[in-house]
């Protein structure tokens, strides 16, 4: 059956309100999901004001999604009524080409569908996120929260988490390397806690294996560059919207790189949601009504809050 | 015993002339070579027109040098009188760091180069190629396999290892999809190499004027850039591409032809920062990246391929006396693709 609901949606650039939401009926692949707690990301922020592309208005935002499964397609087989799980930033993909069968959905060279406004492949409609009371989402971007992490720490955990995770796990991060991170934001406190590597960077020599730029202004990048080690990277998981401007010289002086990185992928997502539950590493949160979405917005861009809005999804 | 010799020095930035320099007399560890050609190199012009760095006039520039042993120190084991020998872009490092440990002495952050540089073994500025003989330390000279002819081996020393360098560290080779942008000194020698390395090659180039020769080198495919639908049908297909043009490209294009981890690799030195969107990284997770030349035993492994298989660079031969010349024609992209100055000429 598909169903109304409540949702906080922008009817227009820079402004979110209450509206009423349909819910396709879930088909035999899909988990319907109480949600419970939705993150706020900057990334709702830029969408809703229609910062990146065309967004499709109205639109329902958020994809740090945390609930609990009201009913499971006949083919599912990983999750049951009850369980408690997460939406992140993706809800399908084309699952045939290279990356898809790499387990790097993420990186979907032919259809990656994200959850709030892409095309859902599924019925043909604009994706609405998270902001909303629930949501039907294929079983194969359903991940499972443990049960040591509560509901609205998980939330944030399904971007800002994996969005950190997945270059410290790609690079290698571990004993022995040093990691920088610039910001320390939403997505930067993440960082230092999955790296488990607080203050490390005091003085400004050759020292680090990866630097991550999380911010989303623009910033002295060769000064970053000038601290990696040979063969070292900064990684820009941040999507400032003004260009990264690199001299030359900052990186062929010790074969430095510049990388972007993106989420992850689904399985990297569980890992990074099973080392939270085991090492209970959770995010910095300010749980508030939907009312406050508004002003959570305003403060998100004057970096003034510490560090994840989430929304308890009870009040919508 | 200290030597005089003759040379071809820059006196300022608009004119190198006949001169005459003292190379040191060699060390314990020392290899005295008696200099057959020696490669013109971008970046000798860059130098000598005070382009980049303090150059400290007047200064023997050229650092692409192939000769033979004239005379060893006693401590040499590698070399003996009469070896055909190179010299590339260093001359020494300081051995003990991490880079120099794991063979890449370009990247200890006290490298000497060949010309420019201040020479710790005796205080002195470093005087490059364009001579008659040179000193160096046996760490920093190369052999030349027999079946590598030395005007064609001299290129190799900056513009071989230069290309050969990234091909290497990115694992260039069957199955692997390399991007060349630029067909000049260093792109034609990448198109060379990668396609011994057995890499799928395509070439990037403005107009398609240097099609027929990239395709006679061995590319695979040639894409003329000029056209502006020329980056519409290529899809996300490659895992590196080099870029070999000083100039300023469409960055960004070129991004979008990257596979997932794929990376752009910067190995001219553009004079301007490069300026891209930090979208254009995210989507496949692609990245920019730098080189520099190549540690020592990569350049002898480059050089040991290049026998092997018989890649040569294509090169004009020129006396010392056509140097200025020479130069003109380099910054106009007007020699196929090498200038070597036959030092018997000097």
């Amino acid at each position: 059956m598909s169903k109304q609901v409540k949702a906080w949606a922008a009817t227009s650039p820079g402004k979110t309100e209450p509206i009423t939401l349909t819910r396709r009926a879930p088909d035999d692949e899909d988990v319907a999901i109480d949600i419970k707690y939705a993150g706020i990301c900057h990334s709702d922020i830029h969408t809703i004001r229609n910062e990146w592309r065309e967004t499709t208005f109205p639109l329902v935002v958020g994809h740090e999604i945390a609930g609990v499964v009201s009913a499971v397609g006949k083919n599912v087989t990983k999750f049951k009524v009850g369980d408690r799980v997460g939406v992140g930033c993706m809800v399908n993909s084309c699952r045939q080409c290279q990356n898809c069968h790499d387990g790097e959905e993420q990186y979907c060279t032919s259809n990656l569908v994200l959850t709030y406004n892409s095309k859902d492949p599924k019925d043909g409609t604009i994706t609405q996120g998270g902001y909303s009371q629930y949501i039907v989402v294929d079983q194969a971007f359903v991940l499972s929260v443990p049960e040591s992490i509560p509901l609205d720490k998980a939330a944030p955990l399904m971007c800002a988490g994996i969005t950190m995770y997945s270059p410290l796990n790609h690079w290698n991060a571990g004993p022995g390397k040093r990691v920088g991170i610039i910001g320390f934001g939403g997505l930067g406190h993440m960082g230092v806690k999955l790296a488990n590597e607080p203050d490390a960077f005091t003085k400004l020599e050759r020292k680090f294996d990866i630097i991550i730029n999380t911010v989303s202004a623009e910033i002295p990048l060769d000064l970053y560059l000038s601290c990696l080690r040979r063969d070292g990277t900064l990684i820009q998981v941040g999507a400032p919207s003004d260009q990264l401007r690199i001299s030359p010289h900052s990186l062929y002086i010790h074969r430095i790189g510049v990388h972007g990185s993106m989420i992850g992928g689904i399985a990297e997502t569980q890992k990074m949601l099973d080392l939270c539950g085991e090492k209970l590493i959770f995010p910095e949160i300010e749980t508030i009504p939907a009312s406050y979405i508004n002003e959570a917005y305003e403060r998100v861009m004057k970096s003034q809050v510490q560090f994840r809005f989430v929304i308890d999804i009870s009040t919508m | 015993m200290s030597k005089e010799v003759k040379a071809w020095a820059a006196t300022s930035p608009e004119k190198i002339e006949p001169s005459k320099i003292t190379r040191r007399a060699p060390d314990d560890e020392d290899v005295a070579i008696d200099i057959k050609f020696a490669g013109i190199c971008h970046s000798d012009i860059h130098t000598v027109r005070s382009e980049w760095e303090n150059t400290e006039y007047p200064l023997v520039v050229g650092h692409e040098i192939a000769g033979v042993v004239s005379a060893v120190g006693k401590n040499v084991t590698k070399f003996k009188v009469g070896d055909r020998v190179g010299v590339g872009c260093m001359v020494n490092s300081c051995r003990k760091c991490d880079n120099c440990k794991e063979g890449e002495e370009q990247y200890c952050p006290n490298m000497v180069e060949t010309y420019n540089a201040k020479d710790p073994k005796d205080g002195t500025i470093t005087q490059g190629g364009y001579s008659q003989y040179v000193v160096v330390d046996q760490a920093f000279v190369l052999n030349i396999p027999q079946r590598l002819p030395l005007d064609k081996a001299a290129p190799l020393l900056c513009a071989g290892i230069t290309v050969f360098s990234p091909l290497n560290h990115w694992k260039a080779g069957p199955g692997k999809r390399v991007g060349v942008i630029g067909l000049g000194g260093l792109g034609h020698v990448a198109v060379k190499i990668a396609k011994a390395l057995e890499a799928d090659v395509t070439v990037f180039s403005q107009t398609d004027s240097k099609k027929e020769l990239a395709l006679q080198f061995g590319a695979d495919a040639y894409v003329a850039t000029s056209d502006p639908k020329a980056f519409d049908k290529i899809g996300r297909k490659f895992d590196i591409i080099l870029n070999t043009v000083s100039a300023k490209i469409p960055t960004e294009k070129y991004l979008s032809c990257l596979r997932r981890d794929g990376s752009l690799i910067q190995v001219g030195v553009p004079p301007e920062p490069i300026e891209i969107q930090p979208f254009s990284l995210l989507p496949q997770r692609n990245s920019i990246h730098g080189t520099l030349i190549g540690g020592i035993a990569e350049t002898q492994k480059m050089l040991d391929l290049c026998a092997e298989k018989q890649i040569f660079p294509e090169i004009e031969v020129v006396p010392a006396s056509y140097i200025n010349e020479a130069y003109d024609r380099v910054v106009k992209s007007q020699v196929k693709f090498r200038f070597v100055i036959d030092a018997s000429t000097i």
